[in-house]
């Protein structure tokens, strides 16, 4: 369980010695408590509080990379149940099944369509993120091909090898080492085998258990072998069970301290109707999945699932901005309607899906405010005369136009004498206060 | 070691309301925890799906979606009867959006003939809407809800420009009402309040904190959805404690994502599967934050998220 402040005071050196940056030992327990500083700021504290403080202050869900190099992921390390409360820090990972019963030419396209999945989304590039090798034939040789092929084709992509036969895990493991891969299927069965072989290949160890009270068993037991990277599954499958043992995993690492399930959780969508798939998978990016397995790659299916980790996983203390240029909505041409508005995501949203909606191609400039909605930022002074004629006026979009007509958000009728005074030759026309009533509008023009 | 599973329980509880009447009565909400965390709590009631059907052809939907329902989209009786026997709907949603000035402006007596006929037809709960026009919506609510006296349905929605007038039409005549604020726990509650001061009875009431599509902030009304339930069952909030409503088709079908074909975009993969799952991942999503009621228009989409609440159950 953290550590309050003050019980982290009693165990610093109390000289108030500032070498920490802070003022008094006070203090820094406090930020300490927080996790704003680290312990290695203090250069007195004893080993024995060191210790103890060491063990309260890691984080309550451990950090694990998967994979090295520039895929490697991110997994653990969260702070809260909600996103509201702050922001949901490292983003789930999507592994594609592949198992060791396909012909090396089926195992070759799986492999393929992982490494040609990458799209380009807001200006993040997401891609699906790993490989997870399925023992499904129960024989080492294949496991053992299949991982030599993976090693061969996507050398950069992270990879979680899954069997519960000790023997196959280490020659699979052999394909990779330096990698940190993962080895999932630790169970009551084969653990210290299996603990070895994570060991010697420095790989996480994939925790698979039939339930709570075996998984935190299992894990207390790994850790005791040596093993402090790993990755757990309760054995929840079905989505509310995934719902369910998730929940209180997450709670319990977070709420009650309990170090036993402190580590990121693996869960498992695949499903042969693949639109459940979607929902289930889902389901483990909305609620504390860190590696979502998956049974195919599909385009779709990965447009919709990067789409929902990217919206779950924003910070919602910061106003989601799109970037500040003249978008084109459908082909428009020198006769097209030039129309403004501000940087935040929900307003532009808005604005660009009723323009495309009605299909009159139009300009969109989207203007820097900060990710302020029309009306707050005309409040806040971002959305003003001077700023909007400045901007047009260096977006030298005036040159594709037969005429210089610029639409302004009816919320601002205010401004447009002052921006026809700043943009000369500029004719500035109102147009709607809301953005459901641009339709009419611009079909009133065309 | 055993794990002890850190359970939570609450003070508050959603309210349960009933809608339609004969043996298609439904009801929604009744629960005194999060959404499908029935392993901690009480969640009596499934979530509800109501399928879309509009007043006039839907020629501003998608053609993937127009096409599912061609054959009956020009008579909203004959939609809503092939939603509720051929395709299983738990409810329908009528949209009159043929009542807005801008598309075909359908007089409110009109639009109310078209309740009264879809009513008559058919057996499961209706709820009815308005094309979204805070103005116009006044005058053809009121109708409306005259056309629907005693027939427990719902109608909506009120706004913050419109919700005495038909808060008080949904009052006279006996109705569930939808209030719709925008992306705001705060704005939610405050009409919330506004309605019950009317003397509006908060156990008819219906939240919709506005809903969104994937990739369209979705992650808005998510959180809201997140904050209204938990302020509702852990602060014990009686003014959000209505079931919640994700009107989640009209938002999802307008995106580029359920539009633009694969041709153009062949990174996006197939348009078809791409359009069905866009609808049921947003909607399955408001499942999990805090709806108790969805509004959807593609039947697979409908069909996913009914195996999705199947599988929830544990």
């Amino acid at each position: 369980m953290a550590l309050t402040g003050v019980e982290i005071f009693k165990l610093l050196p109390k000289t108030n010695c500032k070498k920490c940056g802070q003022p008094t030992c006070l203090a820094f327990a406090m930020k300490l408590a927080q996790r704003q500083v680290s312990l290695d700021q203090c250069p007195d504290v004893s080993e024995e509080s060191k210790q103890k403080l060491g063990e309260a202050s890691a984080p309550p869900i451990r950090p694990v990379t998967l994979g090295a190099g520039t895929r490697a992921v991110k997994m653990g390390e969260e702070t809260v149940l909600f996103r509201h409360e702050k922001k949901f820090v490292n983003p789930c990972a999507f592994a594609v099944k592949i198992e060791d019963t396909l012909s090396e030419a089926d195992a070759a396209k799986k492999i393929d369509e992982v490494l040609a999945s990458e799209i380009d989304r807001v200006g993040q590039k997401l891609r699906v993120d790993a490989m997870f090798l399925s023992n499904d034939s129960g024989d080492a040789a294949k496991l053992e091909a299949l991982a030599k092929l993976a090693a061969q084709k996507a050398p950069d992509v992270p990879v979680i090898i899954s069997t519960v036969n000790p023997d196959a895990a280490g020659a699979a493991l052999g394909h990779f080492s330096g990698k940190n891969a993962v080895l999932y299927g630790a169970n009551a069965g084969n653990l210290p085998a299996m603990a070895e072989k994570a060991k010697a290949a420095k790989a996480a160890l994939g925790i698979a258990a039939k339930n709570l009270d075996e998984l935190s068993d299992l894990t207390e037991k790994a850790k005791g072998l040596g093993i402090e990277d790993m990755v757990i599954d309760s054995g929840a499958r079905k989505a509310g069970e995934i719902l369910r043992d998730n929940t209180y995993i997450r709670r319990a690492a977070l709420k009650k301290g309990i170090k036993q399930v402190g580590y990121p959780v693996i869960n498992f969508a695949e499903r042969g109707d693949e639109m459940l798939e979607s929902l289930v998978a889902g389901l483990a990016v909305k609620k504390y999945g860190s590696i979502v397995v998956l049974g195919a790659v599909r385009k779709w299916k990965d447009l919709v699932l990067f789409s929902l980790r990217q919206n779950i996983y924003t910070d919602p203390q910061v106003p989601m901005q799109v970037q500040q240029k003249v978008y084109k909505i459908g082909e428009p041409g020198p006769k097209s309607p030039f129309l403004i508005t501000t940087n935040f995501s929900l307003t532009y949203f808005i604005v660009s899906g009723e323009i495309e909606n009605c299909k009159v191609p139009c300009r969109l400039a989207v203007m820097d405010s900060e990710g302020l909605s029309v009306l707050t930022a005309w409040a806040a002074g971002k959305f003003t005369a001077s700023r909007i004629s400045q901007f047009i006026t260096e977006s030298g979009i005036g040159e594709e136009l037969e005429q210089k007509e610029l639409i302004i958000p009816g919320y601002v009728a205010i401004l447009s004498g002052a921006i026809e005074d700043k943009l000369p030759g500029w004719k500035i026309t109102v147009g709607p206060r809301e953005a459901n009533g641009l339709p009419a509008f611009l079909k009133a023009r065309a | 070691m055993p794990f002890t599973p850190p359970k939570e329980s609450y003070n508050g509880k959603i309210f349960e309301l009933a809608l339609g009447s004969g043996e298609k009565a439904l009801a929604i909400g009744g629960e005194n925890v999060l959404s499908f965390h029935g392993f901690e709590g009480s969640t009596p009631r499934k979530p509800v799906i109501a399928m879309e059907v509009q007043d006039i052809a839907p020629a501003d939907w998608p053609q993937t979606v127009q096409d599912v329902y061609k054959d009956v989209s020009g008579d909203p009786v004959a939609w809503a009867l092939h939603c509720q026997d051929k395709l299983g709907a738990e409810a329908i949603a009528l949209r009159l959006t043929g009542t807005h000035p801008d598309k075909g402006d359908i007089s409110a007596e009109q639009a109310a003939a078209t309740v009264k006929k879809v009513l008559e037809a058919i057996k499961v709960p209706l709820i009815i809407l308005g094309s979204n026009h805070a103005e116009k919506d006044t005058a053809v609510l009121v109708k409306a809800a005259e056309a629907a006296k005693g027939s427990n349905c719902v109608i909506g929605k009120a706004q913050e420009a419109n919700y005495k007038t038909i808060a008080a039409a949904a009052m006279a005549n006996d109705l569930k009402l939808i209030a719709m604020s925008e992306l705001d726990i705060n704005l939610s509650k405050q009409l919330n309040i506004l309605i019950t001061q009317m003397g509006f009875d908060r156990e008819k009431l219906i939240t919709d904190p506005m809903c969104s599509a994937l990739s369209y902030g979705l992650e808005y009304t998510y959180s809201v959805m997140e904050r209204i339930k938990l302020a509702a069952l852990a602060q014990n909030d009686p003014v959000l404690q209505p079931p919640m409503l994700a009107d989640a088709g009209m938002y999802v079908w307008k995106v580029k994502e359920t539009q633009a074909p694969e041709a153009g975009l062949p990174e996006w993969g197939s348009l078809a599967e791409r359009g069905i799952a866009w609808e049921a991942v947003t909607a399955s999503s408001f499942l999990v934050s805090g709806a108790d009621m969805l509004i959807m228009r593609h039947p697979a989409a409908v069909e996913a998220v009914k195996k999705f609440i199947a599988e929830m159950e544990v």
